[in-house]
């Protein structure tokens, strides 16, 4: 906080409320660790992983190149008339998009698909981490009408705690777990799948 | 200062809607059903709670430090940290923010903390309109109301009265109430709202204070949408949601959307940590608004564990049946009930009654607030300050009389027996007295205990106690 702002309203609320906060001492518990013993492992996490996809409306796909996410997704009439695509996954899916030649974020409003890479699956919720560093513009990922997620099988964690321990100290910037397709359920607690975000989630497990 | 609306008289409507209430009944009772599979589907759930509530207590205890460290960090990341001492700074805030940027198209996604300190009402006043764009506040928005549940805001409203709305401010066919195409259409209407946003404002799930950041989740993505458009992200967020640790999520995240819907996880759990370019500007609001004053209390400093997931309004058979709007407060529900009180008193002094102890919304709630002990404890707060409503007042003051005085205790159990002998049903069931409505008088007892131990026991003394 610069010296200009201390005689500001809001340098004195600050103060005000952090006095109030330290005015009263509160016997504090000490912060747990958790021990891992206690949380639920599971001997399959990749079946895991996919049964939970499904459930969350997700579909998944065991692929063993980059060549065969390409033709199971031209089987998707969805697909097939999609005319403009931004992928990090050119090796699947060539771009009709070049991210790097958009400077506003809002030119992305058209966008029918986004490929995009994931970091790893989480067994338990089946849902994927993707680091923002390795999206061009975050926006992709809630704007495009579909979205295909591309993950190694071999990057499957049981539950958050070791997500959380994998992402380590978050760099800068953004990053997102996804779990399945955008959804609501606030008309009469029915179910709908595509609320804001994608309407479909595809997400490819390579070896 | 809010009016005073008693509960009874608030619901009064509601429930008189006897298949309406039934409804609604069975509509939270299907998301607590859900809930429950999935808690019942990790072994280490007490564990978490357990885990949960000993983090959240630490970091209430030692909030000052907290706060400071957050705010270090956040600033390192290029974000910018404001502070709110109650709700009319927090919105002057936004405000100043909302004009220095010249924006006049905002897009909010779901905060009750915003809802808490009126924002929507506060920028209308000064000529600016926010778009809602969680579907169910949206809707709400649409029909001039307010958010009835804090996770399923239009919980109380049928997809008829959905597809009237519709049909009336994004004219959708008139009678369509298919959740799909009303769905459909809320969505191609804000997709419009989203991409004119020129500010988007989220709440805060959790903020970090190791690293600076924010977790917002969303089921529905408006709130990432909202957010990867405009330049300017402004995030409102109450105190108590701090966690000390980027690991503690673990443990949040694994609570949240299992008890608030009964999903593993939110579709989308999205973490900020500072702005998105060097253009673009990430503002946090921290605010006060009563929760230090809250924090000050050995009794209630627990209710700032909450993380709103309204797994307690899910299963509380009082809300469940008189719908969220009776509670006349931003938080409805068990722990709106806590809060509203601490809040103001007098004005909620009805809502610790709307509870029957039976405990259950301590039983799911993930961070261990022991909620109807504490609404126990805000009516002997209330009796305290002499805000025990007259009806009451009088009847404890008389049972008071009552049980000093052993002579008077046989005479009104005698009059009583035989009143209710001979008393004709017409004078017992009429509208002066409340209690009888749906209710029959008990059968009088022959004799008082009294009378049965005198004749049975005087005499002979029992086996056990020679």
């Amino acid at each position: 906080m610069n010296h200009s702002a201390t005689s500001t309203p809001e340098a004195h609320s600050r103060q005000v409320v952090l006095d109030r906060l330290r005015g009263r001492a509160v016997k504090s518990p000490g912060l747990p660790e958790i021990d891992p013993d206690q949380l639920i492992q599971f001997d399959d996490r990749l079946t895991q992983f996919e049964q939970t996809l499904e459930l969350v409306g997700g579909q998944s796909h065991r692929v063993d190149s980059p060549q065969q996410i390409a033709e199971i997704l031209s089987e998707l009439e969805e697909f097939r008339s999609a005319t403009c695509i931004a992928s990090t996954v050119p090796e699947a899916v060539a771009p009709t998009v070049d991210l790097n030649a958009i400077d506003d974020p809002h030119d992305l409003a058209p966008l029918d698909w986004t490929i995009a890479r994931g970091e790893f699956g989480v067994a338990e919720n089946g849902a994927i981490w993707i680091d923002g560093d390795t999206l061009p513009h975050r926006v992709m990922i809630f704007i495009a009408q579909y979205l295909a997620i591309v993950i190694s099988r071999e990057q499957i964690v049981d539950q958050m705690h070791q997500a959380y321990m994998r992402i380590g100290t978050p760099k800068p910037g953004f990053g997102v777990f996804v779990s399945g397709p955008s959804k609501t359920a606030d008309i009469e607690q029915s179910l709908v799948l595509g609320a804001h975000g994608c309407r479909e989630l595809q997400v490819f497990l390579l070896p | 200062m809010l009016p005073i609306v008693d509960h009874p008289e608030a619901a009064k409507d509601f429930v008189n809607n006897v298949p309406r209430s039934h409804w609604h009944d069975d509509a939270l009772w299907f998301v607590r059903v859900k809930r429950d599979r999935q808690s019942q589907s990790l072994p280490e759930w007490e564990y978490l709670r357990e885990q949960a509530a000993t983090i959240k207590r630490h970091t209430i205890a030692n909030l000052g430090d907290y706060l400071q460290e957050f705010e270090a960090n956040a600033a390192r990341l290029g974000a910018v940290v404001h502070w709110a001492a109650d709700a009319a700074e927090h919105n002057r805030i936004v405000h100043q923010l909302l004009v220095e940027n010249n924006a006049h198209e905002i897009i909010k996604s779901k905060s009750m903390l915003t809802e808490e300190c009126g924002l929507n009402e506060y920028l209308l006043e000064q000529g600016i309109d926010v778009v809602d764009t969680d579907l169910g506040e949206r809707i709400v928005q649409l029909r001039g109301e307010h958010p009835s549940h804090i996770v399923l805001p239009a919980i109380h409203i049928k997809k008829e009265e959905v597809g009237e709305t519709f049909h009336e401010h994004l004219g959708t066919t008139a009678g369509e109430s298919d959740p799909q195409v009303l769905t459909e259409a809320a969505r191609g209407h804000l997709r419009s709202k989203f991409l004119g946003g020129d500010v988007g404002i989220t709440g805060v799930n959790f903020a970090i204070a190791e690293t600076g950041g924010i977790v917002v989740v969303t089921n529905e993505g408006n709130a990432d949408l909202g957010v990867s458009l405009p330049r300017v992200h402004i995030a409102c967020m109450g105190i108590e949601k701090l966690v000390p640790r980027f690991h503690d999520l673990g443990v949040f995240t694994r609570l949240l959307a299992r008890s608030a819907t009964g999903q593993p996880i939110t579709t989308y759990t999205s973490h900020f940590h500072g702005p998105r370019d060097e253009n673009s500007e990430l503002h946090i609001v921290l605010v006060d608004n009563g929760r230090s004053q809250i924090r000050d209390s050995d009794t209630f400093r627990d209710s700032l564990n909450c993380i709103r997931c309204g797994a307690c309004m899910n299963t509380c058979p009082v809300y469940r049946r008189s719908g969220g709007h009776s509670y006349n407060a931003t938080v409805p529900g068990p722990i709106g009930s806590v809060l509203g009180p601490s809040r103001d008193p007098k004005a909620h002094k009805s809502l610790p009654y709307a509870c029957s102890l039976c405990g259950s919304c301590t039983d799911v709630c993930p961070v261990k607030i022991p909620l109807h002990h504490q609404l126990l404890a805000w009516r002997k707060v209330l009796v305290g300050k002499r805000l025990l409503n007259w009806s009451k007042r009088t009847g404890m003051k008389a049972a008071s009389v009552l049980f000093q005085h052993p002579k008077l205790f046989t005479l009104a159990g005698y009059s009583g027996r035989t009143a209710l002998r001979i008393l004709p049903k017409a004078l017992t069931h009429n509208r002066f007295n409340e209690w009888a409505i749906d209710r029959d008088l008990p059968k009088p007892p022959r004799q008082s205990f009294r009378a049965w131990y005198a004749k049975n026991r005087t005499e002979t003394q029992p086996e056990d106690t020679k």
